[in-house]
Parts: C-alpha cells; structure tokens; sequence
C-alpha cells in the first residue's frame, strides 16, 4: 500500500499539468456552457437552456453533416493509403523516399492550408495542370465554389494526415518480427499473402489509432477551415469546431460555444471509443 | 488498476478539476465608471517626464504608426510601444484585451458593445475641453453610444479618429479611354459603362467577397444608398428601434447587384478572391472599376501615378447627392488606460498639428478630422488623392455620408452578410431572400 503512495508522488508533476491544462479547461468548458456570458461582463444562469439552443439550431445540422464528409476524407483516404504506402516503403523504399512520405506530417497545418490555397486558386498549379491535359473547363476556384469548397477542404486534410498515418503504420510494420515475413514466404506467400497475413494483423493495434485519430481531426476540425475558406462560400463548409469559434469570438456567446463543445464530445467519444477499444 | 480503484481516481481527479475550478460565476462585474462622464478640470497632456504609451493598430494602415512617429519627434519624452495586428484578430480579441491588458490607445471595431461594458473611456471630458464638439457632428457621430450601448448615434464619445474616409468608385484612366468612358451622373450611365466594358473584353468591376470580410457589402450599400436613403441605412446600423434592412429600396439594390453577377462583371472567382488580390488586379491593369475607400488613394498615387479617377456613387436620377461610407477608422482609449491623458492629448495633436495633418494626407490619403478651419494641406493636382478629398468635404457638406453596414451588431458581418453575399454571388438564394436572412439575425442579436 505505501509503494502505491510512493507510486502516486511519481506520477504527479504530470498529473498537474495535465490538471491545469486539459482537466481544468474541460471544467470550465461544462461550466461556461450553464451561463449566458460574453466573455467579460458579468454572467447569468441560464442552466441547460444554451443546450435547448444549440440542439435546435438547424445551422448546427449542416455543420455536422459536413464534418461526417470530412470524416471520409479525412480517415477514409489517409488510412488506406498510409496502410499502402507503409507496406510498399517497408519493402523497397530508401531513406529519401521516406522522408517524401513523411513530409505532410512535418509541415504546419497552417502552412499546408496557405499553400494548398495556393495550389487550389483560380490561377494555381492545379487548373493550370487541368488545362495542359485538357480539362481546362473544370478549371474554377476550388474554395471558392460552392460544389466543391467542402471536397478541397478534404483533399487538404487527407494530404496533411496521410504523413501521419504513414509515421504510424510504418513504426507499427518495422516492429513486425521479420520471421513472421520468411516463414511466410517459405510458406509459398505473394506479396499480397504477405500483406494479407503479416501486415496488416501486425499493424492492427497502429491501424485503429490513425482511424480514431483522423476521425477525431475531422470532427473537431477547425485549423483547416480557418485557413482555407472561413467556413465559406455561404455556409459550405462550416464545422462544428468553426461554429464554436464563431460563436465565442465573433458573437461573443460564450456561454453557447461553451454547450457546442461539450456536445460536440459526444460524437467524438461514439467514434474514438470504439476504435480505441480495438486497438487493445 | 482493478474496476473499482479506477472508477475511484477519475471520481478523484474530477473532483481536483471541480476544486480547481470553484464554483463562482464566470466573467466580472460590469464595471461602475461605464457611461459617467468625467469632467476634463485641467489641461490633459503627457505629464513633465518620461512616457511609455502602448499602443494596438491595424496591419497594413500606416498612418497610425506614422504618427506616433512623428508625435514623438516632437515630444520626446513620448515614446510608444506600437504593435500590430490583423484588423480580424483586434475585433476578437478586443474585450479580453480591454479587461485584461489594457494598452493607452487602441483602433478598434465599432465600440457599442466595448462601451456598454465598461471597458471604453467616455471621452466627452477631453472632447469638451479640447473642443471637439465644435467640429461637424456628423464627423463623430458613429463614436457616440446610447446607454447600454445602443442607439449608436447619440451619447457619449467612445472613441475618435484621424481622417474621415470616403468610399466610391475607383477606376483605371487607360482602360476608361478605350471605351470612351466620361464620370457617370446617374446609375444608369454608369451601367451602360460596365456593360460597354465587359463588352470590350475587359473586366468591369474588381471585387472581393472571399474570408470573413463581405467584400460585396462595398458595392451593395453603394447600391442601396442610391436606390434608398443613406440615413435610413444609418437608422439601421445604429440599431435605431425600429429600423430594419429588408426595405424595397433595399431588396432593388440586391437585385441591381445580382445583375451584376449575372452578367459577368466580377471575376468567375469572386468568392476566392480576397481584399489583397483585389487591390492587385486593379494596380495591374486588370480591371476597369474598383468600389473602395480613399484609404487606397495614397498607395494608388504611388503605384499608378496619375492613372486613376475616382467618383462618388452616382444617383438614379441625376442631381440628387451622392451618398458614401464615411467615417473615422475608430481608435478608442480602454477604461483601464496607465496614461488616458497622454492618449486624449495625442489624438488631438494628431488632428490639430501642422505635420501630423500633412502626414494624415501623405501616408493616409484621408481628409484629417478636425475644426473646420483647420489647414488643409496641400495635395498633388491631378492626383486620387485631391480627387478623394474633394469627394469627402462633399459628402460631408452634403451630409449623405453613411456608417458601414456591417458595423451593426458585432457579429453581423461575419455571420451574416459574408454567407449570404457568397452565396448571392453563387447565384444560390433569392435576392428578396437575402435582405430577410440578415433581417432576421440581426433582430436575434439585437435581442439578445
């Protein structure tokens, strides 16, 4: 029993950081969400009234449909990509190779979504590359048209989680026991036998990870948006995360972004607890 | 750890966050000088020793900076602790940053809210004093707040300025000659140019409507100031009770906008453009019109010298006047201020002293606010800038000057006219639609 005291002293220089820091917050957030507060005056009770608010809002419906597209980009492409490209690195790649397929993760995500701004504009490398081969006439600001804003706001994200998922994967494919690989090839196993068997039972615990982190990013997406489109043209891509920030920051409803965060961990729980779950 | 330990721990660790936290109330105390006017007794100035004042201004507006410069050129006891943000980032972080860290002078978003918790000084004290009430009233009236923050119009002053600004239209000499354009005196001529240049092959209007900055609010309140009434649109703005948007006069100006759209006068990527680019394919020649504010004449001057006209809005029906946005760029000084004095003094150097005008005309392009008498220095002939003067005295001799509309309410701009100006120029949504929608959230904001 002393030890399990002894034990606790170790643990609680991070114990308080992560009081201060993540459990505080999260405090304060539940809090904050009871109150009708405009971040400076003086606030009133309101009890679960920000909540009735928040959950009859039909703006909030369109945001959340946007993050499920999000979810599908955002963990639909990186996993199964990363899963590929972890396997196909594993086998051939050099050092260089590598570190091309690790890039995303290295850069900032402002920085990417600057760059793909860049990229996706009316006169960027993208509808220059569609008018060389031909396509000129699909060529359009591609955060900037209504149609296709939320799918470009994807493409950014699937390219910046990509980097990770590979980091992931990758660590999670060299820790195979490369007896496993040999067995399975005196076996008489193919490439694809090898992933099948080898790979991807190896990695499962890894695979989970990206699925919960990437669904986690997409649904609490924020930086991206921000970025790229300011959750416009019109609402086309407004997020929940968007719609936090705007609420306490533009409309100073404090109290109200306060009731949207917490909701918004609802789905975020339904989708990493499962995931996590698997991972074990 | 077994079932029953952990379930203990996170009881544990929720009730260290819960202490962490307490059980108070958030925010404070409104605070209890808001909306008192302290009498001015004696001569505010910088006191007789060594001064540091912190100043917040706006990226890429030189002239506050200019003048702080200058300032302490000539009172070198002054010095300043300038720093520079984003206009975006100051609107939101404005009352943290008023309750918390104070700064002596800081440009603002327009101020109701600001003022209506406290967090302004009320400046009628130094406007008495200094005699800022003798100057025309309109050139401050969007400063002033009503009890509890609205009307905006009326009440004490919360904040000043150094120039007026004036909006209208920009347009690139080279590219009018080719169509044989002359200064339009009603819409309709003007209409007939846009069309005569889309027709020519050029771009008729350089516009923005991209991020959070409703670039097509410019040009749609240009609009309904001809088809309507400048001070109706004011009644509005101020949250005058009563007032509202959805009007006739208002809804033709959308539909004269949507025609616009329709007919191509913008860029195909007006949603993804944004200020900065706007301003970059008017310099380069790619673009007839620009509907902008004179605080481009100074940068236009020294990038196309000689090479752009400029003219207010005209009227449906010639000879009536002409309306504009106008209004000083808003610099307030927070409740909390170290030195209000020293502030107050500067801002009324900076409208009053020789050089400091001349600079609010160089760096700045703008008419310096000030009493009438006031010198008004002097400015290239030729020049947009001694065009843009010309046109602010007008307005505001004529007295059709107007607030900026997305000054209403402190979310309106973004949560309103950015969405349903981007979709308007989608060609999603009925124009009637348009004016409803933003009807509605500022009757939901306003009573809130």
């Amino acid at each position: 029993m002393r030890w399990r005291r002894v034990g606790w002293l170790f643990v609680l220089p991070a114990l308080a950081v992560y009081a201060v820091f993540v459990l505080r917050p999260l405090a304060l957030t539940a809090q904050y969400s009871l109150y009708r507060w405009d971040g400076v005056g003086p606030s009133t009770w309101v009890g679960l009234a920000n909540y009735r608010e928040v959950l009859t809002d039909p703006d909030l419906y369109g945001a959340i449909g946007h993050a499920l597209v999000l979810v599908v980009f955002f963990t639909g492409l990186p996993v199964p990509l990363g899963l590929l490209a972890a396997a196909v690195i594993r086998r051939t790649a050099t050092r260089p190779v590598r570190a091309v397929l690790l890039l995303p993760q290295a850069v900032p995500l402002v920085a990417a979504g600057i760059a793909w701004s860049l990229l996706l504009s009316s006169t960027g490398a993208v509808n220059r590359l569609l008018d060389v081969v031909g396509l000129g006439g699909a060529a359009r600001a591609w955060f900037g048209d209504s149609s296709t804003a939320l799918a470009a706001v994807g493409v950014v994200g699937a390219w910046v989680l990509l980097g990770l998922c590979t980091t992931l994967l990758l660590v999670g494919a060299e820790r195979i026991d490369p007896a496993l690989y040999e067995a399975a090839r005196l076996d008489g196993a193919g490439p694809w036998a090898e992933f099948r068997a080898v790979t991807l039972p190896g990695v499962r615990r890894e695979l989970w990870v990206c699925v919960a982190v990437t669904a986690i990013a997409a649904l609490a997406s924020f930086d991206i948006v921000y970025v790229t489109t300011r959750g416009g043209p019109g609402d086309a891509t407004s997020v929940p995360g968007f719609e936090v920030f705007s609420l306490a920051f533009a409309q100073r409803e404090v109290g109200l972004a306060s009731a949207l965060a917490v909701v918004l961990v609802v789905p975020a729980l339904a989708a990493v607890a499962p995931a996590l779950r698997w991972s074990r | 750890m077994s079932g029953p330990r952990r379930c203990g721990a996170v009881v544990g660790t929720a009730l260290a966050a819960a202490l962490l936290v307490g059980c108070a109330a958030p925010g404070g105390d409104r605070a209890s000088g808001a909306g008192t006017s302290a009498a001015v007794t004696s001569e505010p100035d910088c006191g007789s020793g060594p001064v540091v004042l912190r100043a917040r201004f706006e990226t890429g507006f030189p002239l506050a900076k200019a003048l702080t410069d200058e300032f302490t050129r000539q009172h070198p006891d002054v010095t300043w602790e300038v720093r520079e943000e984003q206009y975006a980032v100051l609107t939101q972080n404005a009352p943290r940053l008023l309750a918390d860290d104070p700064p002596d002078l800081v440009r603002l978003p327009q101020v109701s809210d600001l003022a209506a918790d406290g967090l302004l000084r009320d400046l009628d004290g130094y406007a008495a004093w200094f005699g800022w009430d003798d100057w025309p009233a309109a050139h401050l009236r969007q400063l002033r707040v009503g009890p509890g923050g609205r009307p905006r119009g009326t009440g004490p002053l919360y904040a000043m300025g150094f120039s007026t600004s004036v909006t209208g239209v920009f347009y690139n000499k080279d590219l009018a000659a080719r169509i044989g354009f002359r200064e339009p005196s009603t819409l309709a001529e003007w209409d007939d140019a846009l069309a005569r240049a889309k027709g020519a092959g050029i771009t008729p209007l350089a516009g923005f409507n991209s991020g959070a900055a409703a670039g097509l609010a410019f040009p749609l309140q240009s609009l309904m100031a001809a088809h309507g009434s400048p001070s109706a649109i004011d009644a509005w703005t101020f949250q005058q009770p009563g007032a509202r948007i959805d009007t006739p006069a208002n809804t033709e100006a959308v539909r004269h906008l949507r025609r616009w759209l329709d007919a191509g006068y913008f860029d195909a990527d007006l949603n993804a453009t944004d200020y900065a680019r706007m301003l970059d394919r008017f310099t380069s020649g790619r673009a007839l019109f620009m509907v902008d504010g004179d605080w481009e004449s100074a940068t236009l001057d020294r990038l196309m010298p000689g090479r752009v006209g400029f003219f207010l809005v005209p009227p449906v029906r010639a000879g009536e006047p002409r309306a504009a946005m106008t209004g000083p760029p808003t610099f307030g000084i927070p409740a909390g201020a170290a030195h209000p004095d020293c502030a107050a003094y500067f801002l009324n150097w900076a409208v009053t002293d020789r050089a400091a005008r001349e600079l609010t005309v160089r760096v700045g392009g703008a008419l310096p606010l000030g009493p009438p008498d006031a010198h008004v220095p002097p400015v290239e002939p030729g020049s947009v800038t001694a065009t843009t003067l010309t046109a602010a005295a007008l307005v505001a001799a004529n007295g059709t000057g107007m607030d900026f509309m997305a000054n209403a309410t402190r979310a309106i701009l973004s949560e309103s006219w950015t969405p349903r100006l981007q979709e308007l120029a989608a060609g999603e949504g009925e124009p009637d639609d348009l004016l409803r929608k933003v009807q509605a959230d500022y009757a939901d904001q306003v009573d809130r």
